[in-house]
């Protein structure tokens, strides 16, 4: 960037032309798609991959001798070899296909945690967590007979670093937090929690799901143990994902499922795992979802994840300054350091309510409790409307966002 | 714009901000929750049946405008009723929400307010969810409600 602001180069109109589903009218009105931290919309190259795959390439990956499946396996592959150069990790074979960041939870929870979890251990997670990486380790506690801890959050939506090493004791043996908290947008101190944590001997998995789309991700620089996120928010398909872990963990891991492609071979006194990362990824997998996946990572390196920060940053600052200008509408998680994420409260209008009467005007936001129930009960608040904004989005959607909430208001009074 | 006002009617939007019967009973004789967990909907709802009649409801909880509101007309509207007569209202009024019938085209039907909601298919577990709550409070279920 050299000195230069990124975002004086940020063309977003012709950006906007690689997403064909932008481009269509909702009751009447331009679409103006203000949900992306539920799932982001796909670009053309990862249509057409998907649609090439399935046109010229379709057949089963690691089997076949045939060229289909040669096909299918290279791209298959090279998608894999793509996620490990986006998360900047050392080798390929750290990187596993799961289903979403749900998936990749569940299989540190149900591999490694059963291994390293004992009774009266403690696993260590935030406050501001998605229910996906708080019910996993819920079920693990339960069984093992361990104890979750919970990091308070503060009144801004922060992690407060100290509150997280006074909870972080000599029975913890496994902590978990988002990169990025989806309810709230708040960016958590990850590189000095790992630090911590690993002072202690502690592994960390990093929920990567509302992270990967709006910052530049370095597995070896955080020095985290585990790293998930999921592929249809990252411009990718649903139904895909990755989890990426240090070599030296996975090898140490039990399998997740049994099945094929996990083993090396069966019979019926004894059969032998495969290796890393196959050893996790039984069954036929989303083959199709995978190449989406690596074309949507190359589709968006390709636009700069420092650049798409950058903007994405500006349009933050944008909408928060034009939110707070709205009588009667509170925003809920105002730490200093967020992605793109506008949480808020209009006094005495129900979210779901606020998001009925935008959706009349085109604008598609989330409204309730975003999968993250302790979230508003920290808050006081039974739902929040939220506007997650991505690179595409755009300086007139936030006014006409504002716009909206004074529609809101005339009718509602 | 009309099917918006459709749905947050004068009426519907008066019940919201002073929704009719919202205590508790002192001796209520059925009582049920009921959750809606892809909102987070909440609303008790406490009734007491004496000699076959409907006596008094009354509901609590938290909900958007269009929840809070059908739990407060109904509250005013199966009050004094038998729970057969009430139960038909709550047939009514589901067939009215999601399209399966018209509203009663007879003068007075308080219920037709809620017409509107038809049109956003979303909503309409929002206004059947008190009502669904009513119907377990008067069976005496136990497990709360749950629109899912």
């Amino acid at each position: 960037m050299s000195g230069r602001r990124a975002t004086a180069a940020w063309d977003v109109e012709r950006v906007r032309k690689d997403f064909p589903i932008l481009h269509q009218e909702v009751h009447g009105r331009p679409l103006a798609y203000l949900d992306n931290a539920a799932t982001s919309q796909k670009p053309q190259v990862v249509l057409d991959a998907i649609l090439g795959y399935f046109t010229q390439d379709n057949a089963n990956v690691h089997r076949g001798v045939h060229r289909l499946s040669e096909r299918a396996t290279e791209a298959y592959e090279g998608a894999r070899g793509r996620i490990q150069r986006f998360l900047h990790a050392a080798d390929p074979r750290e990187i596993v296909f799961v289903r979403g960041a749900t998936e990749g939870i569940n299989l540190v929870a149900f591999t490694l945690g059963r291994q390293v979890v004992g009774a009266g251990d403690e696993v260590l997670i935030t406050g501001l967590e998605h229910h996906s990486n708080i019910v996993p380790w819920q079920m693990l506690c339960e069984e093992r007979g361990a104890t979750l801890r919970v990091v308070p959050i503060d009144d801004a939506g922060a992690v407060p670093l100290e509150a997280f090493e006074r909870l972080l004791g000599p029975r913890t043996r496994l902590v978990a937090v988002a990169h990025v908290s989806n309810a709230l947008g708040t960016v958590l101190p990850v590189r000095a929690m790992i630090q911590a944590a690993h002072r202690e001997g502690v592994p960390v998995l990093l929920d990567g799901a509302q992270a990967v789309a709006h910052m530049r991700v370095d597995v070896q620089e955080l020095d985290c143990d585990f790293y998930t996120f999921s592929g249809h928010k990252v411009f990718g398909p649903t139904g895909i994902g990755a989890l990426y872990g240090k070599a030296q963990w996975l090898e140490r891991m039990p399998p997740f499922q049994g099945g094929g492609d996990m083993i090396k071979s069966v019979s019926f006194e004894k059969t032998v795992y495969n290796d890393v990362p196959y050893r996790f990824e039984a069954g036929t997998p989303h083959i199709a979802g995978g190449i989406g996946l690596g074309v949507a990572l190359e589709y968006l390196e390709g636009l700069g994840l420092d650049r798409v920060a950058a903007y994405e940053h500006e349009l933050l600052a944008y909408g928060t300054a034009a939110l707070e200008a709205v009588p009667d509408v509170r925003l809920i998680g105002t730490a200093r350091d967020k992605a793109s994420v506008l949480s808020f409260v209009v006094e005495g209008v129900h979210a779901h309510d606020v998001g009925t009467i935008l959706d009349r005007e085109g604008i598609a936001v989330r409204t309730g409790h975003h999968c993250a129930m302790p979230v508003m009960t920290r808050f006081g608040v039974p739902a929040t409307t939220r506007a997650s904004l991505a690179f595409y989005n755009t300086r007139e959607e936030i006014d006409r966002l504002v716009a909206g909430l004074a529609r809101v208001r005339e009718i509602f009074g | 714009m009309s099917e918006l006002r459709e749905l947050y009617q004068q009426v519907i939007l008066d019940h919201h901000k002073k929704p009719r019967n919202f205590r508790k009973l002192a001796e209520p004789t059925g009582a049920a929750e009921g959750y809606n967990p892809l909102c987070g909907d909440r609303v008790s709802v406490e009734l007491e049946l004496a000699d076959g009649v409907i006596r008094e409801v009354a509901f609590q909880g938290t909900g958007c405008a269009i929840s809070r509101a059908a739990a407060s007309v109904m509250t005013s509207e199966v009050r004094g009723k038998t729970p057969e007569d009430a139960l038909a209202l709550f047939e009514r009024f589901r067939a009215m929400v999601t399209g399966d019938a018209e509203a009663d085209p007879e003068a007075g039907d308080r219920l037709a307010v809620f017409a509107g909601v038809r049109e956003f298919p979303a909503r309409v577990k929002c206004a059947t969810l008190p009502w669904h709550t009513f119907n377990a409070a008067l069976s005496g279920a136990t497990e709360p409600v749950s629109t899912e």
